[in-house]
C-alpha cells in the first residue's frame, strides 16, 4: 500500500470514529444509528477496496473508417466496384460501368503516384491465343476511357488474361458472361 | 542481349512423374477400320512374361482409327511366327494382317531380344510362289525401360507398311493442365501420345499458354504470366534451363517454332494492336511482319518455312491469312463460316486445320487448300488449339466435354474421334511433337 492509498484511508475512517462517539453519549433513535453505522462502515470497505485496486476506467473509441469506407465518402460507393462487364465479342464499356470508371479516375486523379493494373478477361469461346488479343482490346478500351478522364498513363499498366483466369469455372451462357470483364487491381 | 531467367518462387519446374494420367476413349469410327490380328507374343524366357506388347500395339493401330483389332477371344489360334502358319483360319474371318512375335532373355542380363512378323493373309492364302506373304520380319534387342516404346516401334513399323504413311506411335503431346485445387494450378506437362509416362514439366500460380515443340523435339517454347504480365520462353525437357525470349510491354504471345529450328513466330502488342513477328531464337533480333489497325495473331510456320498462317481481324470477323515472308505478301485463305481462328497448315502442305465458327458453335475443320472446301470434324461445340499429328493422320484439340475440359482426337477424315478426359481438373492447349528420333 503507497503512501497516498493509506492517507485516503483516514480520510474515510476519521468521520467513522467521530460517529461511533457521538452514539455513545445518546440513546435516542439507536437503531437507525446503528443501521447507519453499519452501512458506512460497509461503504468504507469497499471504497477501501476499490482505492487499493486503483481505479480503472475505459472508454469507447473514435470511429475510424476502413480505406475502403473512406474511399467510399470520399469518391462514393463506386470505388468499391472494379469489375467492369461486357457484352460478347465486344470492348465497348457499358452506360452502366461508367460511374465506377469515373470514381476510379477521380481518386488516380487526386493521387498521382497510385498505379493501377487493368487485367482483361473473355469467355472460352475461341481460341486461347485470339481471346488474349479481345482480352486486351476489353482493358485498353478501360485504360483510354481513364485517361480520357485525365489519369496519366504512366499509372496505368494493362495485361490480357484472355480465357485463362475465369471467374466463374462453369460451362453456360451465365458463366460467359460473368467471364467478359475488366477488373482494376491496385 | 541474351535474357538469364533466375527461378521465382512462383513457379516450379519439375521431373518427377505425375500421377494423373490420360487414357483414349474411342467414341466413333471402329467399325470403318480395316480388320487385323495382333497376336500375344510368345515369350521363351522363364517366369514373368516382359510386356504385353501385342496389348500396346493393338491400341495403337486401333487409335490411328484405320485398323480394327481383333479380340483375343475371337482368335482361332495364336501362333508367334509365320513357319507353317494356316492362312486359310485368317482368311475365313477376314483379316487383313497378322502381327505376332516372340521374345527371349538376351545374353546380356536385363536385356530382351524381340522378334516380330507383319503377313499379308491374302497373299498367304493365295499361296502364289512369287510372292512371300511376310511384309516385315525383324529383330531388336531392348532393355525392360525400353519394352514399351519398343511396342510403339513396331506399330509405326506395320502402320507405315500398311498405310503407305509413317507411324506417329512414337511421339509425344505436351499440354496444360489446371488443377484450381493445387497451389499451382497452372502446370505444363508431356506425355507419350497415348498419355502413358506423363510427367510435369512446369508449375505455376499464373497461367502458363500456347506450348510448341522445336522441331528436333528437344525444347518447348510456351507463354508463361508467372510475373503478372505475359512472357515468351524457352525451355529445355532434357536440361530443364529456361531462358526468357521475350517480356515487352503488353502482349507476348502464340510463340510457333519454325522448321529449321532457328526463329519463333511470336505476336507483339507494344505497338499498339497485336502484331505477327519472328523473333531469331540465338540473336533475339525481332523482324515485324504484320503492320495494320487489326488484330493479327495465331502465326503457324507453312512445312516450307517460307510463308506464316496467322489469324487477322482485317476483313471485319477474324479469318485465316497466309503472308509470305520475303515478299510479305498477303491472301485470305477462309471465306466459309461466321468466322475462323486458329489455322495450321497439315505437314503434307495440302491442307489448313482450324476452329471454325458456324451457328455459334466452334469446331475443328480442315479445309482443302486447293480446292478451297471447308469440312467440319468434329460435333462438339466449344473446340480450340487443334494440333496436326507430325504423320498428318490425327488431330489433337481442347473441347468441353461433360461439363469439362479435356482433350480429343479426331482423325484428319472426321470418320474416327477419341476423348481423353481429364482425370482431375481440365486440361487444354494440346502440341503434338515431331516424330521423336
Amino acid at each position: 500500500m503507497n503512501p497516498s492509498i493509506i492517507s485516503k484511508s483516514l480520510l474515510i475512517a476519521l468521520p467513522l470514529l467521530a460517529l461511533s462517539a457521538c452514539s455513545s453519549n445518546s440513546d435516542t433513535d439507536s437503531a437507525a444509528m446503528e443501521a447507519n453505522k453499519a452501512a458506512m462502515e460497509q461503504a468504507a470497505i469497499e471504497q477501501q477496496a476499490a482505492a487499493e485496486s486503483n481505479i480503472e476506467t475505459d472508454g469507447i473509441q473514435a470511429i475510424q473508417l476502413t480505406k475502403e469506407e473512406l474511399m467510399a465518402k470520399r469518391y462514393s460507393d463506386a470505388i468499391l466496384e472494379k469489375i467492369i462487364q461486357f457484352d460478347y465479342d465486344t470492348a465497348m464499356i457499358k452506360p452502366e460501368f461508367t460511374s465506377i470508371l469515373d470514381a476510379h479516375a477521380e481518386f488516380l486523379v487526386n493521387n498521382p503516384e497510385e498505379k493501377v493494373t487493368i487485367e482483361g478477361h473473355t469467355d472460352e469461346k475461341g481460341t486461347p491465343e485470339y481471346n488474349i488479343a479481345l482480352g486486351e482490346r476489353r482493358a485498353m478500351s478501360v485504360s483510354v476511357y481513364l485517361e480520357n478522364m485525365g489519369v496519366l498513363p504512366r499509372q496505368i499498366s494493362v495485361v490480357s488474361y484472355g480465357e485463362e483466369k475465369p471467374l466463374n469455372f462453369g460451362h453456360t451462357e451465365a458463366s460467359w458472361s460473368d467471364n467478359r470483364r475488366a477488373e482494376l487491381v491496385y | 542481349m541474351l535474357l538469364r531467367l533466375f527461378l521465382s518462387i512462383s513457379i516450379i519446374i519439375l521431373s518427377a512423374q505425375a500421377s494423373a494420367r490420360l487414357e483414349i476413349l474411342i467414341t466413333e469410327g471402329v467399325n470403318t477400320a480395316r480388320p487385323i490380328a495382333v497376336i500375344p507374343f510368345k515369350w521363351l524366357g522363364e517366369g514373368e512374361k516382359p510386356g504385353q506388347f501385342a496389348d500396346i500395339i493393338a491400341a495403337d493401330l486401333q487409335r490411328s482409327g484405320q485398323f480394327s483389332p481383333l479380340a483375343l477371344n475371337k482368335m482361332p489360334n495364336t501362333p508367334s511366327n509365320s513357319i507353317g502358319l494356316n492362312y486359310g483360319l485368317w482368311h475365313k474371318m477376314g483379316i487383313e494382317a497378322l502381327l505376332m512375335g516372340e521374345v527371349s532373355p538376351a545374353p546380356e542380363a536385363g536385356k530382351y531380344i524381340v522378334t516380330y512378323e507383319l503377313v499379308d493373309v491374302v497373299t498367304g492364302n493365295a499361296n502364289v510362289a512369287d510372292y512371300s506373304p511376310v511384309l516385315e520380319s525383324r529383330r531388336g534387342t531392348v532393355t525392360k525401360t525400353q519394352l514399351r516404346r519398343f511396342a510403339h516401334r513396331i506399330s509405326d513399323v506395320a502402320y507405315e507398311n500398311l498405310t503407305g504413311e509413317k507411324g506417329a506411335f512414337l511421339t509425344r503431346i505436351a499440354y496444360i493442365a489446371v488443377d484450381r485445387k493445387s497451389s499451382h494450378p497452372y502446370q505444363l506437362r508431356i506425355s507419350d501420345y497415348d498419355g502413358y509416362g506423363e510427367k510435369l514439366i512446369l508449375r505455376s500460380k499464373q497461367p502458363i499458354m500456347s506450348p510448341s515443340w522445336s522441331p528436333d523435339g528437344r525444347k518447348l517454347a510456351y507463354v508463361s504470366f508467372e510475373q503478372r504480365h505475359s512472357q515468351i520462353y524457352i525451355q529445355d525437357l532434357y536440361s530443364q534451363k529456361r531462358e526468357l525470349m521475350t517480356s515487352f510491354p503488353k502482349i507476348n504471345g502464340s510463340p510457333s517454332w519454325s522448321p529449321d529450328g532457328k526463329s519463333l513466330a511470336i505476336v507483339l502488342s507494344k505497338e499498339g494492336q497485336p502484331e505477327v513477328y519472328t523473333l531469331d531464337t540465338q540473336s533475339k533480333a525481332l523482324r515485324r511482319i504484320t503492320n495494320n489497325r487489326a488484330i493479327d495473331t495465331e502465326p503457324s510456320w507453312s512445312p516450307d518455312g517460307n510463308s506464316l498462317i496467322f489469324t487477322s481481324t482485317r476483313g471485319g470477323q477474324p479469318q485465316i491469312y497466309q503472308v509470305d515472308l520475303r515478299s510479305k505478301v498477303t491472301k485470305r485463305l477462309t471465306w466459309e463460316g461466321d468466322l475462323n481462328l486458329g489455322g495450321t497448315v497439315t505437314p503434307d502442305g495440302a491442307s489448313l486445320v482450324l476452329v471454325s465458327r458456324n451457328d455459334g458453335n466452334y469446331k475443328i475443320a480442315a479445309q482443302d487448300l486447293a480446292s478451297g472446301e471447308l469440312r467440319t470434324l468434329t460435333k462438339t461445340h466449344l473446340d480450340e488449339s487443334p494440333s496436326v499429328a507430325p504423320n498428318g493422320s490425327m488431330i489433337i484439340y481442347s473441347t468441353v466435354y461433360k461439363g469439362r475440359q479435356g482433350l480429343a482426337l479426331v482423325s484428319m477424315d472426321g470418320r474416327f474421334k477419341a476423348n481423353i478426359p481429364a482425370q482431375s481438373g481440365e486440361v487444354k492447349s494440346p502440341a503434338w511433337s515431331p516424330f521423336l528420333k
